[in-house]
Parts: structure tokens; C-alpha cells; sequence
């Protein structure tokens, strides 16, 4: 499938059930669908799960995924957010080299401009929180990219619309 | 109540009055409730073949047929039917026995995923774990099948959940929350239908297999009439308007009629009825339909768009959604009458081809055997086909007069599920003779079906097209490799009389055509199953042939 086109964030009420992920990644699978991140979790209604998927595709595409996803018989129902009327946020924890002082105070700069936690710190490493906008992620991820990322672990996009948006 | 009784009570609640299937270790509770119940148990030889039962029964019952299959190689066994008939859209509800909940996971003895290996062919797959939830699981499993998109449905049973005891409801209704599928077509868009169609010259209706899932041949016949449209229909829509008719073009495609893939590039404005723009009806996607205004009516949103996109789309059941545009155009409509010059064009394109088509030169060709068997069946006869050159001579010369007495493997070009299908088809509808146009390499694959037609009285006529070869991949090694065969020899192997004979059915073989006559003749009269063996040169080909890829104004005629 298309690799350009536009970034697209997809939410979905599917029943809270076992096996529902895997008919979804079944699906993205079978139909060549490319996905940038997926995240699912429980919501205020404890027999559905929302489920929040990104993905950069071109229109067409975009189309036949929301209508295959709504065909599977354990989704409930899906929408494409607009990015402008909908908040969305990823976490991410990066650990990072860190022995001297002055890299450390660096980074520790640069997590609190960037609004996010050091949350461990050791010997040789340190380890950083920080959640936003995937935009806001890859500008702080190339920030300290220098001093050597060790681990990185990001969780996906979760999206809600805002204020009264449905 | 047991929950293997519970499931065969909800069966019987359902209507189904037979079930296809084989036992085995985790599924012997339901073979134990079976005893004294009041549907038919048919035993196949192998549980592909009980699927394709099921299949074929659902086809013409136009209801979901059965099947049962124990787990591991048993389930396994009915991937193909499961998929062969999600391809087709046809409603098949298969039952697995599977190992015990506490196994579940630990690599049982014959312990399969069937879920997970199902999952890519199947409208949705079951696996109750308390014997509680049986009555409702079978309710939503029938409902999800028949209704909306036909599909196959998977109910996989833990062997003790069926052995399980508990207090039984039996639901008369059931909500699916994730699934509501649109019937009802939305009136603006049959609006704008109603205006394309009125301003177009030289209109055609593509009817698919949607027609035939929803029945909607008066209606398909009404609109057609009303409008003096020329019909064509995709190959799983062959029989979804009479064949006889005077507006009737046949199938269009890879292996359509030539008229029909000429007509259907002059027109102005296609009405696509229940089809999904296949490749192998439409050829290439981008070329198909340039230029012309395209209808398209579905009752699966995600058909909308998916292959080909178009002017105007009317997404629900096309019984109803044909029936109003019928209504709002019989108030508009001024006639085309035979001097028309498009319906003038239909006549002068179907003789255009009779005259330059010629036929493969020998006493028995399949083109002259498939004519005759139209010929000496009633009517109501029902066919089905194997998959190869002869399910494309049947595309091809086979006429369908009733609709909806035609089916075949078309989606999946599931080889050996036409013997079978036919054999489920027998049990739908006993009354009438039923047909499986075939080719030795596809009634190879589930010839042992023939125990299942002899012992269970469910006589239907095998009429092999027999080249002993893999005609069709024969075919396309002639045309792309050069006559390079490759793997396509079947070596006069096996004796097909012989094989009719050994399973207690009747053989003939029939060399020329007074004899063919004869067999087929005998073949009706007949109380058990008749193989007609016709042997047919092995050079034939099927015209015309728009090969894989290409448009079809590019199609071979061999003329
Ligand atoms: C060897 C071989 C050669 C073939 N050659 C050709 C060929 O030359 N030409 C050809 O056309 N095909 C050919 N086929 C078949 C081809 O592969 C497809 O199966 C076929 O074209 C699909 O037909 P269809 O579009 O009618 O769709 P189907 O598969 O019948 O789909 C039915 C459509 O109708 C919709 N529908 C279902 N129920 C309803 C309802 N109640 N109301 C409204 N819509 C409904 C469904 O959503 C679906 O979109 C060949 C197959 C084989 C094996
Ligand atoms: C199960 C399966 N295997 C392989 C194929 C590929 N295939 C398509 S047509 C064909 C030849 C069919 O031979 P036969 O039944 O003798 O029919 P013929 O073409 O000779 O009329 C084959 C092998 C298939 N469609 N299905
Ligand atoms: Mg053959």
C-alpha cells in the first residue's frame, strides 16, 4: 500500500473480548494495510475497548480500511478523527547514555523544556518520560540522539475528540 | 440439557433438516445427540466434501447449510469449504468439535486453532466455553451467515462444553451490536440512478451474484423489460436473468461471451446489480468502464469503491433497491423499441459472433456435448460446475432458462467442489435432475463422494468433459509457454466407468454424439448417480480469452 498520503488517526469501539486484536491485525494483514501504531485500552463502558490506530495512507485506502474495519462483526463502531478537533498523545521512555555531569544536566534541560520526567537514573544512563504529539516526540528523540539512545520504548497514539465532538 | 443436545435442538429450531459431516474423538457428544434427532445426518467420505455439501445446499435452498467436522485434521479438512464459500459469499454454518477447555493450548492430541486458521475465511468463527451459551451462539451464527453479505460461519465446540449439563433458553431474537447490515437503499442515490439511466443512450445491466444471493429475479426481469436494457451478468451471475431471453448477452470477462465483452464497451452507462468488479470479470480495473457513467448497486459498503470507483452507489439488498428504481422509472420511462439502434447493435453482435466463432472441428467436442445436455434437461435442471475449461465451456454454451439453477467454485476455482455441491443441491431440492459439468482432474480430487450420492440416495449425473488432462493449465501453457506442458497429463488414469461402477453408481461412456444422447437419457432415468464419461480432445481450447492483466477489448476470439 501506498507509503505517501496523509497521517490519519482511526478510533474504533470494539467489544472487550479475547481474539478482537487479532481479527483487526488479521485484517490489516490480509489486506495490505499499513499501520503506524496501534493502541487499545478500556473505556468508560467495561464491555468496550477503544482502540486507536495511525496510519499514513492515501485517501482511498484510508476508505477501504474504515469499511473493512466496520464490516468485522467485533467492531462496534469507527470514525476518522479530525486532527484539529481531536486531542492525541503518545508516551514514550528513552533511555540514554549519560555519565558526566554536564551531559546529565543537558539532558535533564531538555526533558523539562520538553514538559517531560527523568524517571531513572544510573550509573551509566539515564531514562526519560515524556508524552505529546508523535511531532513532539521525534523533535525530542533527535535532540538527544547525540549523547546515544539505548532503549526506547513509545506506546502509540491514544486520541479522543474534543470538547463536545462525538 | 447437554450442550451437544442443546446444539442439535438449535439446529432443528432453525429449520435445517440436514447436516453433512464425519465424526471423530471431539466431536462425539454431538454425534451421540444426533441419535434420535430429527434432522438427516449424510456421512461423507471426506469433510471437504462436507463442506462443499453444505454449500451447495445453501445455494439453492438459499438458506445456510451444515456441516460437521471433528478437530484437528477433522476442521482443518473444511478450510477449503469454509473458503471456497467465503469467496462466493455463500451461507455455510460449520460445526468443529475441539479438545477439551483445560487442553486448550497445550498442544492437545489433535488440537488445531481453527479460529485463528478460519479467521481469513469466515464472516466470524465461535468458540462457546460454557454449554449455557449453545442455543444463543447457534441463533447468531445463522443470523450472521444468512443475513446481510452471506458468508460462512465457524462454531467451535470444546468437547466438554458439549458434554456439559445446564438449564437451556432458546432465544427467538438476537442483537449482534457490531453488526447491522444495510438492506434499505438510500432514496437519493436511486435518485440519481433514475436520471443517469434516463439520459443514457446505450445503457447495460451487469447482474452479479448478488442477484442470485437475494432472489431478485423478477425484479432484475422487470427493470430490464421495462427499459429494453440488454443484460450481461458476471459469471457468478450467469443465471441471474434468463439465458434464453431476448435481452440476455451471458457472461462477460476473461472467458465471456464475445458479444457480451464487446457490448459492454459501448455502452454509456453500466448498471452494475450485486457484482464486485472482479478481475476476472472486468479485466483491468483503470480501462474497464473509462468514460462511461457506472451504477453500482451492493449491499456491502466496503464493495463501494474497493475495485473500480463509480458514479453512483446504492448500497443495500438489490431486491428492494431494484424494486423502487423500477417503481420511479415505470413513471418516466418512454420504451426502447426493437428498431432502437443499441438493441439493434445487440442483434447484429450476437450474429457477428455465431457467424465467426468456429467450432473446434471433431464428432465430440465439448461445445456440441454441453448443447445437447441443455437440450435433453428439463428447464428446471439444476448445474454446477468443476473448475477449468469445462466450468468455462459450461460459462459458455450451458443456457440457464430458470434463474438461479446455475452455480459454481467461481471466486475460489475451488477444484472438486462441483461433485459434492451437487450432491447438497440433490438434497435441497430432490425433485429436479442436477448436473455437475466436470473435468477428470477436479471430480478426482472428491470422486469418493459417489459412496455418499449411492448410499444416500442422492442421485445426481456426473458429465465429465474428460481430456485426462489438466485442460485449463494445459491451455495456458499452450498460449504463454509455448507448448511447454508441464504437469498437466493424467495419463488415461484412472478408468472412470470403472470408478462409477466400483461405488455401485452407473458408468457410461459415450464416444459419439447419438451415444452421448442416449447416456444422457439413461442418466435421467436413473435411481443412482451416472458418471458420463465423454473423452474430448485434449487440444481444445476455450474462446474467447482475454488473457490475465489486459483489457478486455483485447480479447482472442480464435476465430
Ligand atoms: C477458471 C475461472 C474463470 C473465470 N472467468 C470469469 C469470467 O470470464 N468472467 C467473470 O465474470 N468471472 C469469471 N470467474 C469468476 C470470478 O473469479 C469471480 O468469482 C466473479 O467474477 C465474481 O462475480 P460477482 O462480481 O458477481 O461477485 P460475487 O462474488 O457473486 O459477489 C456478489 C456481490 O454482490 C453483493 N451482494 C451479495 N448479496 C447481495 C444482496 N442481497 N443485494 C445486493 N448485493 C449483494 C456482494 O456484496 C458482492 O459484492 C472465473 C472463475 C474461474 C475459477
Ligand atoms: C484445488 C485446485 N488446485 C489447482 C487448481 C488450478 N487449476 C485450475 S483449472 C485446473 C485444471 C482442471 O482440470 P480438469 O478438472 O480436468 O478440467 P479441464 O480444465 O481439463 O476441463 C487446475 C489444476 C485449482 N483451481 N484448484
Ligand atoms: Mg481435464
Amino acid at each position: 500500500m501506498s507509503q505517501n498520503g496523509s497521517w490519519y488517526i482511526v478510533s474504533a469501539l470494539v467489544e472487550n473480548k479475547p481474539g478482537v486484536l487479532f481479527r483487526i491485525t488479521n485484517l490489516f494483514r490480509a489486506r495490505n494495510f499499513n499501520i503506524d501504531s496501534i493502541t487499545v485500552g478500556i473505556t468508560e463502558q467495561p464491555d468496550l475497548s477503544r482502540m486507536t490506530i495511525t496510519t499514513k495512507s492515501d485517501e482511498k485506502t484510508l476508505d477501504q480500511l474504515v469499511k473493512q474495519l466496520r464490516k468485522l462483526i467485533d467492531v462496534v463502531e469507527v470514525k476518522v478523527l479530525d486532527t484539529d478537533k481531536s486531542v492525541f498523545r503518545e508516551l514514550a521512555l528513552i533511555k540514554m547514555k549519560a555519565v558526566d555531569p554536564t551531559t546529565r544536566s543537558e539532558i535533564m534541560n531538555y526533558a523539562s523544556v520538553f514538559r517531560g520526567n527523568i524517571i531513572d537514573i544510573g550509573k551509566e544512563t539515564m531514562t526519560v518520560e515524556i508524552t505529546g504529539t508523535p511531532d513532539k516526540i521525534d523533535a525530542f528523540k533527535s535532540l538527544v540522539e547525540q549523547y546515544g539512545i539505548t532503549q526506547l520504548a513509545r506506546t502509540g497514539v491514544s486520541a479522543l475528540p474534543r470538547g463536545a465532538e462525538l | 440439557m447437554t450442550g451437544a443436545k442443546a446444539l442439535i435442538h438449535a439446529l432443528e429450531k432453525e429449520g435445517v433438516d440436514v447436516v453433512f459431516g464425519l465424526p471423530g474423538g471431539a466431536n462425539l457428544p454431538i454425534y451421540d445427540a444426533l441419535v434420535g434427532a430429527n434432522l438427516r445426518h449424510v456421512l461423507v467420505r471426506h469433510e471437504q466434501s462436507a463442506a462443499h455439501m453444505a454449500d451447495g445446499y445453501a445455494r439453492i435452498k438459499r438458506k445456510a447449510g451444515v456441516c460437521f467436522a471433528t478437530s484437528g485434521p477433522g476442521a482443518t479438512n473444511i478450510v477449503t469449504g469454509l473458503a471456497t464459500a467465503y469467496a462466493d459469499s455463500s451461507p455455510v454454518v460449520a460445526v468443529t468439535g475441539q479438545v477439551p477447555l483445560a487442553m486448550i493450548g497445550k498442544d492437545a492430541f489433535q488440537e488445531t486453532d481453527i479460529i485463528g486458521i478460519s479467521n481469513p475465511c469466515t464472516k466470524y468463527a465461535f468458540q462457546p466455553r460454557t454449554a449455557v451459551e449453545i442455543p444463543e451462539t447457534v441463533k447468531k451464527a445463522f443470523y450472521i451467515s444468512e443475513s446481510g453479505r452471506p458468508g460462512p460461519v465457524l462454531v467451535d465446540i470444546p468437547k466438554d462444553v458439549q458434554q456439559a449439563t445446564a438449564d437451556m433458553h432458546f432465544p427467538d431474537l438476537i442483537k449482534v451490536r457490531g453488526y447491522n447490515p444495510t438492506t434499505d437503499a438510500d432514496m437519493s442515490e436511486i435518485g440519481r440512478a433514475v436520471e443517469l439511466l434516463l439520459k443514457a443512450e446505450r445503457p447495460i445491466i451487469m447482474a452479479g451474484g448478488g442477484v442470485i444471493l437475494s432472489g431478485a429475479f423478477p425484479e432484475l426481469q422487470a427493470l430490464a423489460e421495462l427499459m429494453m436494457i440488454p443484460v450481461v451478468t458476471t459469471f457468478k451471475g450467469k443465471g441471474a436473468f434468463p439465458e434464453n431471453h431476448p435481452l440476455a448477452m451471458g457472461p462477460i470477462g476473461m472467458h465471456g461471451h464475445a458479444e457480451a465483452n464487446k457490448i459492454i464497451l459501448e455502452a454509456d452507462c453500466i448498471l452494475a446489480v450485486g457484482a464486485r468488479f472482479s478481475d476476472r470479470s472486468v479485466g483491468r480495473f483503470d480501462e474497464f468502464g473509462k468514460g462511461m457513467s457506472i451504477i453500482h448497486m451492493d449491499i456491502d459498503p466496503a464493495e463501494i469503491g474497493k475495485n473500480k470507483s463509480v458514479d453512483v452507489a446504492i448500497v443495500g439488498d438489490v431486491k428492494s433497491s431494484l424494486r423502487t428504481l423500477v417503481k420511479w422509472l415505470s413513471k418516466k420511462i418512454t420504451k426502447r423499441d426493437a428498431e432502437d439502434p443499441w438493441l439493434r447493435r445487440r442483434k447484429e453482435l450476437i450474429q457477428y459472433y455465431q457467424e465467426t466463432i468456429k467450432d473446434y472441428p471433431r464428432e465430440i467436442t465439448a461445445k456440441k456435448s454441453i448443447k445437447k445436455l441443455r437440450e435433453l434437461l428439463p428447464a428446471n435442471a439444476i448445474a454446477t460446475t468443476e473448475v477449468g475449461q469445462c466450468q468455462m465451456w459450461a460459462s459458455l454454451h450451458f443456457d440457464v432458462i430458470t434463474p438461479g439453477t446455475f452455480f459454481s467454485s467461481t471466486g475460489l476455482g475451488t477444484m472438486g467442489f462441483g461433485f459434492p455441491a451437487s450432491i447438497g443441491a440433490k438434497a435441497a431440492r430432490p425433485q429436479v435432475p442436477v448436473v455437475d459439468i466436470a473435468g477428470d482432474g477436479s471430480f478426482n480430487m472428491t470422486e469418493n463422494s459417489l459412496a455418499v450420492s449411492v448410499l444416500e440416495k442422492l442421485p445426481v449425473i456426473v458429465f465429465l468433459m474428460n481430456n485426462y488432462m489438466l485442460g485449463m493449465v494445459a491451455q495456458w501453457q499452450r498460449t504463454f509457454y509455448n507448448r511447454r506442458y508441464s504437469g498437466v497429463h493424467q495419463h488415461r488414469c484412472p478408468d472412470y466407468v470403472k470408478i462409477a461402477e466400483a461405488y455401485g453408481a452407473q458408468g457410461i461412456r459415450a464416444q459419439s454424439m447419438a451415444e452421448l444422447e442416449n447416456a444422457i437419457k439413461t442418466a435421467l432415468k436413473s435411481d443412482v448417480a451416472t458418471v458420463i464419461d465423454i473423452p474430448i480432445d485434449p487440444d481444445e481450447d476455450v474462446y474467447p480469452f482475454v488473457a490475465p492483466g489486459s483489457s478486455l477489448k483485447d480479447m482472442i476470439t480464435g476465430a
